[in-house]
C-alpha cells in the first residue's frame, strides 16, 4: 500500500469556555478547601482546649502521625500519576523488622539501618516490577505485597518485639531542632523538596501528564514506564526510612508495627484534594492535609474519644473528602 | 462465547490440579496428610471464607473490590452476639436474621456511596473498612461476646448435623450452589458479568447498571454477615478487635486463586471454591509439615501473586506475550 488514507479525526467542534475569573480559580481548589477546613478546626479545638494554642503541643502531637506523612508525601506522586501503593504501612513494618533483627543479629547499628534502606528499595523495585514490567493493576499488586510484605515480618519477627536498641538510636522524636522534633523536620524540608520536585521540574510536570493521559505521555516520548519505576522505588525507600523512624520513636519493632497506616495515608492525600484518578493534586495540598489530621485526632484523644472509636470518624472523613475532591474537580472541569 | 467458556474451564482445571498437586507433594512428605481426618478439618475451617468468597467473586466479577467485608463480618457477629447474650430466650433464627440484615445494610451504604458518587470501590471500602470497625467498638463498647454467652445450638451447628455433617459446611455449600444458580441463570446474574465485562456497553444493552451494581455489594455486605455468625458458631466468642481483622485479604487471596479476574467479567463458583479448598489445604498442612503458623500471611501474599501473574499469562497468549513491550 502506497497511500493511506489516514481515517479523519473526530473533532467535536465548539467554543472555548470563558476563562473563569481569577478569583474562582484560585478559591475553588481542593487546596483551599484543606486550608480552611484547617483554620476551622484549630480554632474549634483552641476553643475546646487552651493546648491548641500551644505551638509546641501541636509538634509534639504531630510525632505520632508524621512517620505516615512523610510516607504520604511520595504516595501524592504516585496517586498522580494514576497508579496506587497500598503496601507502605506493612512495607514499614518488613523494613523495621529486617532491622531489628540484623541488630540482633550482632549487626552495628549504621548496618541495620542500611539493610533496611536497601529492604526498602527491593520492597519498591518487586512491586514496580509486577506493575510496570508485567503490567497488573498497581490496587491489586500492591494489596498482594501488602499481605506479603506484612507475613514475612511476621515471618521473621513472631509475636515478639525486638528491642534494647543504644540510647542514642531511640527517641529521635524527642530530639529538637528549635522547637521541632527530627521527623517534623523531616517531613517539612521534605515537603518543601517534593513541591518544588512536583512543581517546577521537568519530570515533575511530566508525572502529571501520565496521570492525565498515559497514552498521550507515551506519544509525547516520556519514558512512562521508567517514570513509574522510579515511583516506586521512591515509595519503597521512603517507607523504610519511616519504618526506622517509628522503630526510634517506639524503642522497639513487632511485625504489626504501623498496622492499619495504609488508611492514615490515602487518607492524607486525599484530604489534601488530590484526584484519585491520576493527574491532578499537590504537595502542598497533602501538606496542609497532615496538620489537618492531626488537629483532628489529637482534638479527638483530647476530648476523651477512644482510639478504637476514632476509626470510624477517620473512615467517613476519607469517604467525605473524596466525594468533595470529585465534586470540586467535576466543576472546574466544565 | 464458546472460547470463553473453554477458558474458564481450563483455569478451573488448572487450579483442579494444583490443589491435587499440592495434597500429592504434602502426602509424600507427610503420609498423615491423606486421610479422611485431614478432609474433614479442612471442610471445617473453610465455610467462614467460602460464604464470603461468593460475595467477592460476585463483586470482583462486577469489576469492584470489597475490602470492607472483614469489619461487616466483626460487625454482623457482634451484633448476632448481643442478642444473643442480651436476650437468651430468643429464637436462634432472630440473630441470624440480625447478622444477615446488618450485614446487608453495610454493604448497601457501599454500593450507594460507590454508585452515586462514582467513586472506585477499592478507596471508598478502605473508608468503610475503619468505619465499620469503629461503629462495632461503639456498638460493643469494646466488650467481647464471651463463650457462654453464645447459645449451645449454635455452637452445635459448628461440629454435627443429622447427617454428620457440621451444619455450617453444608450452608456453605448451599450458599455455593445457590450464587452458582443466581450467576448462571437468572437474568441478573448473567448482567453482573455484562457489567463487568464492559461497564461502558451493559448501559447500552440497557442494564441498569446502578442497581445491580448496588444489589452486589447489599449480597456481599450480607454474605459477610453470615459468616459473621458461622464465626461465633465456630470460635464461641466474639472480640470487637480480633474478629474479622485481615479477613478481606484472605477471602480476596481465595477469589483471585480461583481464577477470577480482577479486571471484571471473568469468574465461576466452581473456581472460587477451589481456590477456598485450595487456601483452606494449605492452612491445614503446614503445622502437619511442621511449618511456624507465622508464614500463612506471608504464603497467601505470595499466592495472590503467583495467581495474578498466571491470570495475566492466560490473558497475554503464553509468557511470550507477557513480557512484551509496548502499549500502557
Amino acid at each position: 500500500m502506497s497511500t493511506i488514507e489516514s481515517p479523519r479525526p473526530a473533532v467535536i467542534l465548539r467554543e472555548a469556555a470563558k476563562p473563569r475569573p481569577r478569583w474562582q480559580v484560585i478559591l475553588v481548589r481542593p487546596e483551599t478547601v484543606t486550608f480552611l477546613l484547617l483554620i476551622i478546626a484549630t480554632i474549634v479545638a483552641t476553643r475546646l482546649s487552651p493546648f491548641f494554642a500551644d505551638l509546641g503541643f501541636i509538634l509534639e502531637s504531630s510525632t505520632y502521625y508524621v512517620e505516615f506523612a512523610i510516607v504520604a508525601l511520595v504516595l501524592t506522586i504516585v496517586i498522580i500519576s494514576g497508579e496506587i501503593d497500598l503496601s507502605p504501612a506493612a512495607q514499614m513494618a518488613l523494613s523495621a523488622c529486617l532491622f531489628g533483627t540484623a541488630y540482633r543479629a550482632g549487626a552495628p547499628i549504621p548496618v541495620a539501618i542500611l539493610v533496611s534502606l536497601v529492604s526498602g528499595l527491593a520492597m519498591g523495585a518487586f512491586n514496580a516490577f509486577f506493575i510496570t514490567v508485567l503490567r497488573l493493576p498497581s490496587i491489586i499488586v500492591t494489596i498482594g505485597t501488602l499481605i506479603l510484605y506484612r507475613g514475612l515480618a511476621q515471618v521473621l519477627a513472631g509475636d515478639k518485639s525486638i528491642g534494647s536498641f543504644p540510647g542514642w538510636f531511640v527517641g529521635i522524636d524527642y530530639r529538637m531542632i528549635g522547637i521541632v522534633p527530627v521527623p517534623v523536620m523531616i517531613f517539612i524540608i521534605a515537603s518543601v523538596l517534593l513541591g518544588l520536585f512536583l512543581g517546577i521540574t521537568i519530570l515533575g510536570r511530566q508525572i502529571y501528564q501520565i496521570g492525565t493521559s498515559e497514552v498521550a505521555a507515551i506519544h509525547a516520548g516520556i519514558r512512562v514506564r521508567r517514570i513509574k519505576f522510579g515511583l516506586f522505588l521512591a515509595s519503597g525507600l521512603t517507607s523504610s526510612i519511616a519504618g526506622l523512624l517509628t522503630a526510634s520513636r517506639l524503642g522497639s519493632v513487632r511485625y504489626d508495627l504501623a498496622s492499619g497506616g495504609e488508611l492514615t495515608m490515602v487518607l492524607i492525600v486525599m484530604l489534601g484534594g488530590t484526584y484519585i484518578f491520576g493527574g491532578r493534586g499537590s504537595i502542598l495540598g497533602t501538606f496542609l492535609a497532615a496538620w489537618l489530621l492531626v488537629i483532628i485526632a489529637t482534638g479527638m484523644t483530647v476530648a476523651n474519644i477512644a482510639i478504637n472509636a476514632q476509626l470510624t470518624v477517620m473512615g467517613l472523613l476519607l469517604i467525605v473528602s473524596i466525594i468533595a475532591t470529585n465534586a470540586i474537580y467535576a466543576r472546574s472541569q466544565r | 462465547m464458546s472460547s470463553i467458556a473453554r477458558l474458564l474451564r481450563a483455569r478451573e482445571a488448572g487450579i483442579l490440579v494444583m490443589l491435587v498437586l499440592f495434597a500429592l507433594v504434602v502426602g509424600l512428605i507427610q503420609p498423615r496428610f491423606l486421610t479422611a481426618e485431614t478432609l474433614r478439618i479442612v471442610l471445617l475451617a473453610v465455610p467462614l471464607i467460602m460464604v464470603a468468597a461468593m460475595g467477592q467473586m460476585m463483586v470482583l466479577v462486577a469489576r469492584h473490590v470489597d475490602l470492607s467485608i472483614g469489619s461487616i463480618l466483626g460487625f454482623s457477629a457482634i451484633a448476632a452476639g448481643m442478642i444473643f447474650r442480651d436476650h437468651p430466650d430468643w429464637p436462634l433464627f432472630i440473630g441470624f436474621g440480625v447478622a444477615l440484615l446488618s450485614g446487608a445494610l453495610l454493604g448497601l451504604f457501599n454500593g450507594l456511596v460507590v454508585t452515586l458518587f462514582k467513586l472506585p470501590s477499592i478507596i471508598v471500602t478502605l473508608g468503610t473498612l475503619s468505619l465499620y470497625r469503629g461503629l462495632l467498638f461503639i456498638l460493643s463498647g469494646s466488650k467481647q461476646i464471651d463463650p457462654n454467652d453464645i447459645p449451645e445450638p449454635l455452637i452445635k451447628m459448628a461440629q454435627t448435623s443429622p447427617i454428620d455433617i457440621p451444619w455450617i459446611v453444608i450452608i456453605a455449600f448451599g450458599v455455593a450452589l445457590a450464587t452458582h444458580v443466581f450467576l448462571t441463570y437468572s437474568q441478573i446474574g448473567r448482567q453482573i458479568y455484562a457489567i463487568g465485562s464492559n461497564p461502558a456497553a451493559a448501559p447500552l444493552r440497557g442494564i441498569r447498571v446502578m442497581p445491580v451494581t448496588i444489589l452486589v455489594f447489599t449480597l456481599s455486605g450480607a454474605l459477610a454477615g453470615l459468616a459473621g455468625i458461622i464465626y461465633a458458631a465456630r470460635f464461641g466468642y466474639v472480640n470487637p478487635g480480633i474478629t474479622g481483622v485481615g479477613f478481606e485479604f484472605t477471602v480476596i487471596a481465595a477469589v483471585v486463586i480461583g481464577g477470577v479476574s480482577i479486571n471484571g467479567g471473568v469468574g465461576s463458583v466452581a473456581g472460587t471454591v477451589l481456590g477456598v479448598l485450595f487456601l483452606g489445604a494449605v492452612q491445614v498442612a503446614l503445622p502437619i509439615l511442621g511449618v511456624s503458623g507465622f508464614w500463612q500471611n506471608a504464603i497467601y501474599g505470595g499466592i495472590i501473586l503467583i495467581a495474578l501473574v498466571i491470570d495475566r499469562t492466560v490473558r497475554q497468549g503464553g509468557l511470550r506475550g507477557l513480557l512484551a513491550r509496548g502499549g500502557a
